[in-house]
């Protein structure tokens, strides 16, 4: 009867072995009256199976967006209007997320995706103890008492190397600092034992040193678990850290993706490339006077979803900007071996 | 949390303390010489004097205040001019529609406004958040004696469901009782409720967009239970607040209502008593529904401790 | 979170709708206003001519909204009512402003003042509006100029606490600071900066009081410790016609139909308000 029920979808075949997920042509749109905000515009990502997808981009590029659409979780007017977003579930099965009725895109979020959030501080519901939420999670998916429940969220407390874990779990989250807090959310995820982990930003509102507990253990767990990630960040330092693959978007669009050591050894697209000069390198920004570090904004500003440029969306604010640019939009192409652009002058880079 | 309640107790004991001076210098700021105004033109001045000495009247202001505050502390609120009773009877007397009415109208309002102010916080901008909140405003405009009045003439005089009036004589059974308390409940409650929905749908609509909703929907939970266990818990902080603060609208509406239905409540007694300027009631009145006001507001601070962690500290 | 700030913050139906709301509730306010100052001119009969031989018709071509007990025709009476009621609703909104704004400017200003004030303003916020309102004008005694009074008292701590709050943040402000250290006198801090600022929500909630305070002098009106029964009130009328309800509903339904028309437009016109002088202030209510 489980082999009527899981019969092949005709999706199968479309998702290589050792893809988890894939957004194809990914479009998603804010409707507000007569004006359309496209958020995410034509979108395609690949996450492989125990890797992890880093998807980079400042505010305001889509990247947030494309991880609330992949979870179906996206604010109204936030609409999925046209692509596919094709996950393998556990038992081989593929889906397409983007029109999976609301019913079974519950059984997946927290079992087969789970996400983190950027603000540990308020993702935690104030009201009830750090246990009973961990609890929640796993009495939704699994068929468990809650005396196992309890035993459960305990050992995930462990697992996030979270101390007195016993204790821990009767506490509330404003007993907790931020970076236990998002040890906590990270347990939470990871209590139902999920295939992807959704990461948005979960390091941006963490001091240093915190930030770099929280990556190594996220990297721990994804060895000793086998899980794949989908990191969304703005700091192409947590990039190098963490990242196999990266995605750089900008105004909705990907517009360069590469294995990690190929990006950041030869960026293939103008911006970035100007993000990567954004990063502070002390030997090279000490100023005279040797204290202060001189950072290298890139000029101009994301222009406006509701507004987009007609050519390439980058051309304002682009160095190596010509005609053809502005008038006609580049598509992704290979850049070397696998690595894609979307920019015309690849090659000068 | 035992700092908390000690804080809640000694800001109420303050409020109670000003709202006694209050009182005190409200009664005392009436022009004229009260005993000469509750006597009537036809007192004589030897009359005038007894009652002036009876009510401590020759007294200096503070030596009054003091022994205001006095016999405040013995529970003695006085001796009604007009009842033959002392106050505190008075008012015992006339507590229970009062009390009941106010509680059932709370009820029905919450019934109401809770349910209507989460589905239409939910359903923001469609046309039943839009009717509902202009339902809300209109009924925030409504004078609750003249909903009174319209309930009796269609569910008491056409439809002869409930009684006209009164609070059925000195006999009547409990349930006789209640059956004068529903349309007064009801008309109080309706109007009340108006306050209670604008403020529920608000702070549903703030809670709706927080982080910790977004996480509760990620876990794959259905929505009733993300709205309902998630948002609403949080949401119930200030719209108790806001519950509390309609006690004082009920307790208005509540002199008013009993008018209206000829309740013999203690704002029926309040009324009566300014009518007839029985300072002594009027004053006992005043700190007793004052009195019941903040203690609400201490009881629903009290709430919060149940409701929320951050204040157990 | 870039959803949130790529989607528009207010939703520009509703904003437009909410401008549409403010100007049905001037229009319906200013009709009534309108109404009530030519109330000589277009009231068909005066509001209190007798007419036994008419007493307690049904609204007709004659009397459109019929007559009461003493066959006075109830839609004059109405009209002229509302008279009474817009200028208690408007003297008892300034009263409530002029003593609401000065506690409130002292008491953000004046830290010694402050205890004693924001002390008084909590303890006359918990006693029920009316039953204050109802207490002074016993002590008072019942007129026109006690109701105002009165009523004006009630409101005002709601000024006050408004213009406490905010002018402990404006006090704070750096050019605030600066023209308190260059010496400039603190009443005209207060007058020049603090106010000026405040202008907008002070004019909300005095929308709001104004709405209140008609809705309380109803109230009184009915409970026959308002103004003098001879002229008519809209809550006058209501009480007369309690009498006899179930025989002439129409003596309570159309001065209650009046209440609800001046309320709900004063309440619509805050709301309109609220949107349009401050989008800050937009809290969904």
């Amino acid at each position: 009867m489980a082999a009527v029920l899981s019969a092949p979808s005709p999706l199968t075949a479309t998702l290589p072995e050792d893809v988890v997920l894939r957004a194809e042509d990914l479009h998603t749109h804010f409707i507000v009256g007569e004006r359309a905000a496209k958020s995410v515009d034509g979108v395609t990502l690949t996450v492989r199976r125990g890797e992890t997808l880093a998807v980079v981009g400042e505010s305001g590029s889509g990247k947030s967006v494309t991880s609330l659409s992949i979870m179906r979780l996206l604010a109204h007017p936030g609409r999925i209007v046209r692509g596919k977003i094709l996950y393998r579930m556990r038992d081989g099965t593929v889906v397409d997320l983007a029109t999976l009725p609301e019913k079974r895109m519950r059984a997946i979020r927290g079992k087969e995706i789970a996400m983190i959030f950027q603000e540990p501080m308020t993702s935690l519901n104030p009201l009830y103890t750090v246990g009973d939420q961990i609890m929640e999670m796993i009495r939704l998916h699994e068929p468990v008492s809650r005396h196992e429940a309890r035993q459960r969220a305990r050992q995930m407390l462990e697992l996030v190397e979270i101390p007195a874990a016993e204790k821990r779990l009767d506490q509330y989250p404003h007993e907790m600092s931020g970076g236990m807090r998002q040890r906590v959310m990270i347990a939470l995820a990871l209590s139902c034992n999920p295939a992807l982990l959704i990461a948005d930003e979960p390091t941006t509102a963490l001091d240093v040193t915190i930030q770099a507990q929280i990556l190594d253990l996220m990297r721990r767990l994804q060895r000793d678990i086998g899980m794949s990630i989908l990191f969304i960040t703005h700091n192409l330092g947590v990039v190098a850290e963490i990242a196999h693959e990266v995605a750089v978007m900008y105004a909705g669009r990907v517009v360069e993706q590469a294995p990690v050591e190929a990006l950041f050894a030869r960026p293939r697209h103008p911006y970035t490339k100007g993000l990567l000069a954004c990063i502070p390198n002390p030997e090279r920004d000490r100023a005279a006077d040797g204290a202060r570090l001189m950072l290298n904004p890139i000029p101009g500003n994301v222009p406006s979803v509701l507004n987009l440029p007609p050519g390439c969306t980058y051309a304002p604010r682009c160095p190596l900007v010509e005609p053809r640019c502005e008038g006609e939009a580049p598509g992704l192409v290979p850049a070397g071996p696998g690595h894609l652009s979307r920019c015309f002058r690849h090659e000068l880079l | 949390m035992t700092r908390y309640i000690l804080q809640r107790l000694l800001g109420m004991l303050a409020v109670m303390f000003t709202v006694v001076t209050i009182v005190f210098i409200i009664v005392r700021i009436a022009p004229g010489d009260p005993a000469a105004v509750m006597l009537g033109p036809d007192a004589t001045p030897a009359d005038i004097a007894a009652l002036r000495t009876r009510l401590g009247l020759d007294q200096p202001l503070v030596v009054q205040y003091l022994f205001f505050l006095g016999q405040l502390i013995k529970g003695d609120l006085g001796q009604s001019i007009f009842l033959d009773m002392p106050v505190t009877r008075a008012l015992a007397e006339r507590a229970e529609p009062t009390f009941f009415l106010t509680l059932f109208s709370i009820l029905i309002a919450s019934a109401i406004a809770l349910p209507v102010g989460i589905l239409s916080a939910y359903k923001r901008g469609t046309l039943f958040d839009q009717t509902v909140t202009t339902f809300a405003m209109f009924a925030a405009s409504i004078p609750s004696f003249w909903l009174g009045l319209v309930l009796i003439q269609v569910f008491a005089v056409r439809l002869g469901w409930f009684p006209v009036a009164g609070y059925g004589g000195p006999d009547a059974s409990f349930l006789t009782r209640l059956s004068h308390l529903v349309l007064p409940a009801v008309a109080l409650g309706v109007v009340s409720s108006a306050l209670i929905t604008r403020f529920t749908r608000a702070s549903m609509l703030d809670v709706l967009n927080d982080d910790y909703v977004r996480t509760a929907r990620s876990k794959g939970m259905g929505e009733f239970r993300v709205v309902m266990k998630h948002a609403f818990k949080n949401a119930l902080i200030p719209v108790l607040t806001v519950i509390g603060l309609t006690a004082a609208l009920l307790v208005s509406g509540a002199v008013v209502t009993e008018t209206v239905f000829s309740l013999p409540g203690v704002g029926n007694l309040v009324v009566s008593a300014v009518l007839r300027r029985d300072y002594p009631v009027i004053q006992g009145a005043l700190l007793v529904i004052a009195a019941i006001y903040v203690l609400i507001n201490f009881g629903i601070d009290m709430l919060y401790i149940l409701i929320d962690p951050r204040v157990r500290y | 979170m870039a959803a949130v700030s790529i989607a528009p913050a207010p939703r520009i139906t509703t904003l437009i709708l909410q401008r549409k709301t403010l100007a049905i509730g001037l229009a319906v306010i200013l009709a009534i206003a309108l109404f009530a100052l030519l109330a000589p001119l277009i009231a068909p009969y005066a509001p209190n001519k007798l007419s036994i031989v008419n007493r307690l018709k049904p609204p007709s071509g004659t009397y459109f909204f019929g007559t009461d007990e003493f066959g006075r025709d109830i839609f004059s009476r109405t009209i002229y009512a509302g008279r009474l009621s817009l200028t208690v609703g408007a003297a008892a909104t300034v009263f409530a402003g002029v003593i609401g704004i000065t506690l409130g400017l002292v008491a953000g200003f004046f830290r010694r003042a402050d205890t004693v004030i924001a002390r008084i303003v909590d303890a006359m916020m918990a006693f029920p509006d009316i039953l204050l309102a109802i207490a002074l004008v016993a002590a008072l005694g019942p007129s026109l100029a006690t109701v105002i009074v009165a009523l004006g008292i009630v409101y005002a701590p709601r000024l006050a606490r408004i213009v406490r709050a905010s002018t402990l943040v404006i006090r704070e402000l750096p050019y605030v600071e600066a023209a308190r250290a260059l010496g400039v006198p603190t009443w005209r801090i207060m007058t020049r900066h603090v106010l000026r600022n405040l202008v907008s929500p002070i004019l909300v909630q005095a929308t709001f009081i104004f709405a209140y305070a008609m809705l309380a002098e109803a109230s009184l009106s009915f409970l026959g410790v308002g103004v003098s029964p001879e002229i008519p009130t809209w809550g006058t009328m209501i009480a007369s016609g309690r009498q006899y309800v179930g025989q002439a509903d129409w003596m309570t339904i159309f001065p209650g139909v009046a209440i609800i028309l001046s309320v709900l437009s004063l309440q619509l016109v805050g709301d309109g308000l609220r949107d349009l002088l401050d989008p800050r202030l937009r809290k969904d209510l």
